[in-house]
């Protein structure tokens, strides 16, 4: 078995390709309009429409609603696209217990926003533009990650 | 001016469709839709998450650094925005709580929305969690 093999037991190629195609959309977005192309802010710049407290409406939610909505319906687009090509039209499951996708998601939710970023967000687009502190971000979300999966794992 | 920087013309919507689109098929891809292979990553037991965030934060380099010494402006108009992120209390704790989540469920936000396309609808929990999660979290901040 070789290193390659023991690090990714699924292969590596479509890891690669995916983040890859992922850039090349981060880019694109960047290239034609100037945008920086973090996923998790739609879910507070969508709220500016239906609640009308200063936090949500903030200028960078209100400039941004429009492209970002239009962006995350592209994500749902290009998944759409996939399972319809690539994934013979198959309707995806996971075994993840309901309680922890949607407590999960809870805190995941509220802690991008409060952080200012997500995985995309500090992952991708602030690391990319080389920002220490979303070299920070992704360190501390990564640990706290770890030490939750395992957790659980253990439990 | 920020304003201007913003304005959704139809040919900027139909970039940031399929920029869109490239993202979530990219996502599809690399099974990050998948949150077993999320928290086998989490679990040390497959890497690949390591080659996604490193694939895409590599050409988003290209993209930051480049475009703006090579271009006066985005191809459509308007100017190259940036992102300034801050390192403080939120920040941290945000990104902590953020973590606790993503290892909770294995899923963070562009997976979840995702999961409309892909027609995983367990995942929508997790999509109704992040919505309320944003919510919750902009009733309670200070303005």
């Amino acid at each position: 078995m070789t290193l390659i093999d023991t690090l990714f037991p699924l292969g590596w190629q479509h890891y690669l390709l995916g983040g890859l195609t992922i850039g090349a959309g981060v880019a694109l977005l960047y290239l034609f309009n100037g945008w920086v192309g973090g996923m998790s802010t739609v879910f507070s710049s969508s709220w500016s429409w239906m609640f009308k407290r200063p936090f949500f409406q903030q200028e960078r939610f209100l400039n941004s609603r429009h492209w970002r909505l239009v962006y995350a319906a592209g994500v749902v687009l290009g998944a759409l696209v996939w399972r319809y090509t690539l994934a013979g039209c198959e309707a995806q499951h996971t075994s993840v217990p309901v309680w922890q996708l949607l407590l999960g998601g809870f805190l995941a939710g509220f802690g991008a926003r409060l952080g200012n970023g997500c995985t995309s967000g500090h992952g991708i687009c602030g690391l990319g533009s080389l920002q220490l502190p979303s070299l920070g971000a992704v360190l501390t979300f990564m640990g706290t990650a770890f030490l939750t999966a395992n957790l659980m794992r253990l439990a | 001016m920020t304003t201007h920087a913003h304005t959704l013309s139809l040919p900027k919507a139909l970039v940031t469709l399929l920029a869109g689109a490239l993202f979530g098929f990219g996502l599809s891809v690399a099974t990050m839709i998948q949150p077993e292979v999320v928290l086998g990553f989490l679990r040390f037991q497959d890497w690949g998450l390591m080659l996604v965030m490193g694939g895409a934060a590599g050409l988003a380099l290209v993209a930051y650094k480049g475009f703006p010494r090579w271009l006066s402006r985005p191809l459509l108009g308007g100017q190259f925005l940036t992102q300034p992120a801050q390192w403080n209390r939120q920040t941290l704790l945000g990104s902590a709580i953020f973590g606790i989540g993503w290892g909770l469920s294995g899923v963070c936000p562009g997976p979840a929305i995702a999961a409309l396309g892909t027609g995983n609808t367990d995942i929508l929990w997790a999509l109704a969690g992040i919505v309320l999660g944003g919510l919750v979290h902009g009733l309670t901040t200070g303005d």
